[in-house]
């Protein structure tokens, strides 16, 4: 998988559950794209028009709580999110997004406002503010979800290596 | 050289090795459960990782619970394709009606003492209450374990709640553990095991206790166990109980032997209070089931305040039993009879309204109390309705006048 990015951020508040980032009602599909078309819809209706393929989902504390549903980081991603950051995720999100390839990153603390230009480098550890000039750090993973993050995702994890 | 928690205890008996907090393990897996939400995408997962047969098919279990019977064409897709991926591979399949996942993996057996266990639900932490080391995860995670047979974890930090003094006539496990919700926070055991422990746990019944174990969701945890002293099931086993030097990152004690009946008001299951503050407050929609409260104990709970009564006009109850024995025994003991005399509706044994995706979703500008653990915007559906969250006597008790109520406080007959 790619390791830089460039985009711009969307940001939001602490403790987005799963319900807002894709509701209940939506999630019992195969089709990505029809999540796509739902994702964030009641906790902000214009983000699918303002979102931009390659731009980043930024907020705060506990990012993904609630269900287990691994439709939310899959709606993000097919709506064209690259990489969320959050200062920490609820933790089965974390493991969805790991595990179908999208970039989630802790950076602990932060201060990206809406409409900052960032630049991610994953092999750096690195998120740039292209917009104010700052440099944040990212939580480093644990060893084994960065492989599986590498390889773009559990599925292609598992084809390589047949298990753990 | 500390002692360990349980959930160290459960994952030392998995692997041989003594883990610390923070130790990523490859443990292998005592069994695993998929429902309608969550095992469409994990069975594709399962075929695009080369996966042609699944570890054990005896330890796995498909459940057709969150919308059954389908509301719709593509969701019975959905579930044809749950039943033909069961049939070739011989694993059982829980068909429409037969219960919600949480309570069909303890009736029929699949979690016990011990058990390390994946479910591909949040609330998979129910089986704490079982003394097993359960915890969700997402449909991809879920294939890896049908393919595999084996998980990564990070070893939990735990967190111990002791709570103090027994809970009053008219409190109840749900009154309890939203209480300790709103005072852990969602977040508050993020990453975490849970213990609880104390004397009104001791007493509590098998649904007492997984009414409890339920809700560590609801703080964020991987986790959550209660603790095994005065556990009773129909089968014997080793209680796995944690060692008087085992540590903790930290520990909660609470009084609760003055504990009035709580609510979780909208939008946030944390956002609790006594349920004073909201007393009076119109509800147009009472509702009772799921995973934390819809088992036999909850539906009497409610029949105790209905029974030979009229619930208020211009609002409904709706009614899900946890599972079909649930169903069953609530027939058997006279409890449906009454609940259905005074104005329920008694659906399909399964999730029903909880995620919104049928059965009974609220109106615009409707209030809801329910009996279920998650009150999100949105989450029955209707992001223009309000839901609090209650125990099942205060659902019962806020029906009866059309506007939230305490419930009387309950005294062994
Ligand atoms: S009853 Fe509700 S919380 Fe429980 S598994 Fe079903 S949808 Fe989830």
């Amino acid at each position: 998988m790619s390791h830089l990015f460039r985009g711009r951020a969307h940001v939001y508040g602490d403790n987005i559950d799963t319900d807002r980032i894709i509701p209940g009602k939506y999630t019992k599909t195969l089709d990505a794209q029809a999540l796509a078309e739902h994702v964030l819809e009641d906790l902000d209706p214009i983000f699918r028009q303002r979102l931009q393929p390659g731009d980043f989902l930024v907020a705060g504390d506990n990012f993904g709580c609630g269900s287990s549903r691994e439709q939310a980081p899959l709606a993000l991603q097919t709506a064209g999110v690259a990489a969320v950051i959050a200062r920490y995720f609820a933790r089965i999100f974390f493991r969805n997004a790991i595990n179908i390839g999208l970039p989630a990153l802790e950076i602990p603390h932060h201060d990206i406002a809406d409409g900052d230009v960032l630049e991610v480098d994953l092999s750096a550890g690195k998120v740039y503010n292209c917009t104010t000039g700052k440099t944040y750090a990212i939580n480093p993973m644990p060893d084994v979800m960065l492989r599986i993050l590498n390889a773009g995702g559990l599925v292609n994890y598992l084809r390589e290596h047949g298990t753990f | 050289m500390g002692g360990m928690t349980i959930a160290e205890k459960i994952l030392f008996q998995k692997t041989g090795q003594r883990v610390w907090p923070g130790d990523i393990v490859i443990a292998p897996v005592d069994g695993l459960m998929a429902t309608d939400t969550t095992a469409p995408a994990a069975l594709r997962a399962f075929e695009k990782m080369g996966g042609q047969r699944v570890w054990a098919p005896e330890k796995c279990a498909l459940v057709i619970d969150h919308a059954a019977p389908a509301p719709n064409e593509r969701i019975a897709n959905l579930h044809r394709l749950m039943r033909e991926f069961a049939r070739q591979q011989g694993i059982r399949l829980f068909e429409v009606g037969e219960g919600i996942c949480h309570q069909l993996m303890v009736e029929h057996g699949y979690v016990r003492p011990g058990y390390l266990f994946t479910g591909a639900d949040s609330h998979t932490s129910t089986y704490g209450a079982l003394n097993a080391f359960a915890c969700g995860v997402g449909s991809t995670d879920l294939a890896a374990v049908m393919l595999t047979g084996k998980i990564w974890l990070k070893t939990p930090a735990s967190l111990r709640i002791r709570c103090h003094g027994r809970l009053r006539a008219d409190a109840s496990p749900k009154d309890l553990i939203l209480f300790l919700t709103g005072k852990v926070g969602i977040s508050g055991a993020t990453y975490m095991s849970v213990e609880f422990e104390g004397e009104a746990f001791e007493k509590m019944s098998l649904a007492g206790r997984m009414c409890i174990a339920n809700m560590t969701a609801e703080m964020g945890a991987k986790t959550g166990f209660v603790h095994p002293r005065g556990l009773q099931l129909p089968y014997p086993f080793e209680p796995i109980e944690p060692d008087a030097s085992a540590q903790y990152a930290q520990t909660l004690d609470i009084d609760i032997g003055e504990l009035p009946p709580q609510v979780a008001a909208p939008e946030s299951p944390d956002n609790v209070h006594a349920i004073e503050r909201y007393l009076g407050t119109p509800i147009q929609y009472g509702f009772i089931g799921t995973c934390g409260n819809g088992r036999l104990e909850d539906l009497q709970a409610a029949a105790r305040i209905l029974r030979g009564k009229r619930i208020a006009e211009g609002v409904r109850l709706v009614i899900a039993p946890a599972s079909r024995s649930v169903l069953l025994d609530a027939m058997l003991d006279g409890t449906a009879q009454a609940l259905v005399s005074a104005g329920a509706t008694i659906i399909a044994p399964g999730c029903g309204p909880c995620v919104g995706s049928h059965e009974g979703i609220p109106a615009d500008g409707e209030t809801v109390i329910s009996a279920a653990n998650r009150n999100f915007r949105g989450r029955m559906g209707n992001p223009n309705a309000r839901i609090f969250l209650a125990s099942p006597a205060t659902v019962a008790a806020s029906v009866l006048v059309g506007c939230i109520a305490a419930p009387p406080p309950h005294t062994e007959e």
